[in-house]
């Protein structure tokens, strides 16, 4: 239907200094009025602080396809967690 | 007319004008043109009852005869309601509603503006509370307008008839009485005259933006806040608004 | 149950060995609890059966946000009057969650729109009944939110991932609304003698449509069977079913309420109460369209899309204008 209001793709960020979620989409006719939407759907219960918003056509995303080529060589480097280093409890929290 | 009893009058206005116009727009909930606009109704009603429970519950308490809001909301009858004529207007399309509201939500931040300065700590609290919710509503009403107002032919002529119908209504915001008077001097609340030029500007610049007309009329139905005389809409809304308070007077909720 | 009598398209299950590669391999990842996302191969049925289902379910948000709204200008106090808006202001919310899942499957929401204000589309049988006291605002919090709950929560682990997130962010907001039925219908039971006739009236009212928002049972339903295979629907009509009235039925004896059931009792040796079926003729009556409130339902959403088009055409057309402006300013 051409005269269906653009869909919006909603970031927000939240109180405690967190990057931008996605946390949803809605229509609006423009980016002004996709914000004002999102505040007024998306922050109803206090969630944010910030909103991003950006129209759904303009997002461009990995394909499916090459999901083992894109994460899966970094499954490998366990060494970028925490948790592979073993430190003794006597040096404390770290 | 001692100083409470003054106080009590102003704190009326101040409350039935959100429980009126909150009670007109929840109307809207589940039949908005689209659901982002439902949503966002819904929030400034919910605002405008937020604001009526603080606006009357400090009334009753100034009144000091043991009236809560729910009291003053659901047992009073038209004639001691103290809301603007505006605020009773029936919804309309829902261009009319968002002039309304637009109307309205205009004078309303410019009004709690001045009240965050009252000199009375209560009612500057509740304005310093009241203004930032009423700054959203302004804004998005006063986008909408532009919107519809610029939109299509259609959207335009609707407007413009909403604007010509309403226009009548948005003098009485402006005309002081005794209880006025007695704020002014109080230092409590501001002359409501004095809040014209401000008004006048931001209305020439969003109406002008929304390439409506203001109509060239500076007649004013009034009786609404005085409570001399109210439309017959009033009496239709407290008929649902208060069915069950009266029908069951010895029932909790 | 928002989602009733979903046909599943398809043919039902297949082995393995009907599968073809494609199949194989998206049901191995189902069946890992992997979710699928839009951009993942899905199979065509899949595809269908989810839309008609998200689409459902969110037309019943829409449609449910009438029977409740039915009350908010007669509330009896600010606070209640306030707590309904934003309970149906809420469905509201979440009705926009779903159509927008629905979307990322390649339909629109105002195609969505269209087919259920055309009747193509149904939404949930409850919301065909009126809502006659204020006691009904109780019923249909505790109860039908209560039943639809008892759906929800399962869903929240669906195959599909948009479908998956509205449900965990509904399911979020949801956690106040039954809650918000229930302590009505304990000031109406505990209120005076004409609010407790109200709260016992309506849970007379809404008990057996509530059973029917779970569906006539499916035990034996290659359709159902298939969209269990999917992770689409999680568990059988009558396992909800049973789960609702044992969990509803002491909450009733807590409020002093007697659930309109003579054959009610609890059964030691199965650990459930036994019950009666509702009536599934008054069941296929409202979905046909016969039920108390479908006519007036459908005009109400007709009217507010109908008399809204002028609106989401200006807000558009403005912003067109706007844009063009700005370009070329540029």
């Amino acid at each position: 239907m051409k005269n269906e209001w653009p869909l919006w793709e909603v970031f927000i960020r939240g109180q405690h200094g967190m990057s931008h979620r996605h946390v949803g989409s809605l229509h609006a006719p423009d980016a002004e009025m996709a914000i004002k939407n999102a505040r007024d759907v998306y922050t109803r219960r206090n969630e944010g602080v910030s909103i991003w918003v950006v129209e759904a056509r303009h997002i461009a995303a990995s394909s499916p396809s090459d999901k083992g080529p894109l994460y899966e060589p970094s499954e490998s480097k366990v060494y970028r967690h925490p948790t592979f280093f073993d430190i003794p409890e006597d040096v404390g929290a770290m | 007319m001692t100083r409470d009893q003054a106080l009590f009058e102003f704190l009326c206005r101040m409350g039935d004008n959100t429980l009126i116009l909150g009670h007109r727009v929840s109307e809207w909930c589940g039949h908005a043109p689209v659901l982002e606009e439902d949503i966002a109704l819904a929030n400034t009603a919910l605002d405008l009852i937020g604001q009526t429970q603080l606006w009357l519950g400090l009334a009753g308490e100034v009144e000091g005869e043991g009236r809560d809001a729910d009291k003053l909301a659901f047992h009073r009858d038209a004639w001691d309601f103290r809301n603007l004529l505006l605020v009773e207007m029936p919804n309309g399309d829902f261009g009319r509603t968002l002039m309304r509201q637009f109307l309205f939500d205009a004078w309303h931040t410019i009004l709690l503006g001045r009240l965050m300065t009252s000199s009375e700590p209560r009612v500057a609290e509740i304005a310093e509370k009241a203004s930032k919710e009423a700054a959203y509503h302004l804004e998005r009403s006063a986008d909408t307008v532009v919107s519809l107002g610029d939109g299509t032919e259609e959207s335009h002529a609707r407007m413009q008839a909403a604007l010509d119908y309403l226009w009548p209504y948005v003098g009485e915001m402006f005309v002081a009485d005794a209880v006025d008077q007695a704020m002014a001097e109080e230092g409590i609340a501001p002359d409501p005259a004095s809040l014209r030029p401000e008004y006048d500007a931001l209305l020439g610049r969003v109406l002008k933006e929304a390439t409506l007309i203001i109509p060239d009329s500076h007649f004013a139905h009034k009786g609404g806040r005085d409570g001399r005389m109210h439309s017959e809409h009033l009496g239709h809304l407290l008929t649902q608004m208060q069915w069950l308070q009266r029908a069951y007077p010895d029932a909790r909720w | 149950m928002y989602a009733q009598m979903i046909k599943t398209a398809g043919t039902g299950v297949k082995s393995p060995e009907e599968m073809t590669e494609e199949e194989r391999r998206f049901q191995a990842r189902v069946d890992a609890n992997e979710k699928i996302e839009p951009k993942d191969w899905m199979p065509e049925d899949y595809r269908k059966t989810l839309i008609r289902q998200i689409g459902q379910h969110a037309h019943s948000e829409i449609v449910g946000q009438l029977p409740e709204g039915n009350w908010i200008t007669r509330a009896p106090t600010l606070e209640r009057k306030a707590i309904l808006l934003a309970k149906v202001q809420d469905e509201a919310g979440h009705g926009l969650y779903l159509y927008c899942a629905a979307e990322t499957l390649g339909v629109s929401r105002d195609e969505l729109t269209e087919q259920l204000l055309s009747g193509k589309m149904k939404y949930s049988s409850i919301f065909n009944y009126p809502t006659l006291t204020w006691a009904d605002m109780g019923a249909v919090g505790w109860l039908v939110d209560g039943a639809a709950i008892m759906n929800q929560v399962p869903l929240q682990r669906t195959s599909f991932g948009p479908y998956s997130r509205a449900m965990i962010r509904i399911c979020k907001e949801e956690s106040f609304h039954q809650r918000q039925g229930y302590d009505i219908m304990m000031k109406m039971a505990q209120g005076t003698p004409a609010q407790k006739k109200m709260a016992q009236d309506a849970l007379n009212r809404f008990w057996y449509p509530s059973l029917m928002m779970f569906g006539p049972s499916d035990k034996d339903s290659v359709h159902s069977a298939q969209s269990m295979a999917w992770k689409i629907k999680m568990n059988t009509n009558d396992e909800l079913r049973q789960k609702f009235v044992d969990q509803t039925v002491p909450q009733a004896d807590y409020l002093g309420l007697t659930v309109p059931d003579d054959h009610l009792t609890w059964n030691e040796e199965r650990g459930h109460y036994d019950f009666s079926e509702p009536d599934w003729s008054e069941f296929y009556d409202v979905l046909k369209g016969n039920g108390p409130c479908n006519v007036d339902r459908l005009t109400a959403r007709r009217e507010a899309w109908a008399e809204g088009q002028w609106v989401r055409d200006a807000m558009l057309a403005h912003a067109r204008k706007k844009a063009a402006t700005k370009v070329a300013a540029e």
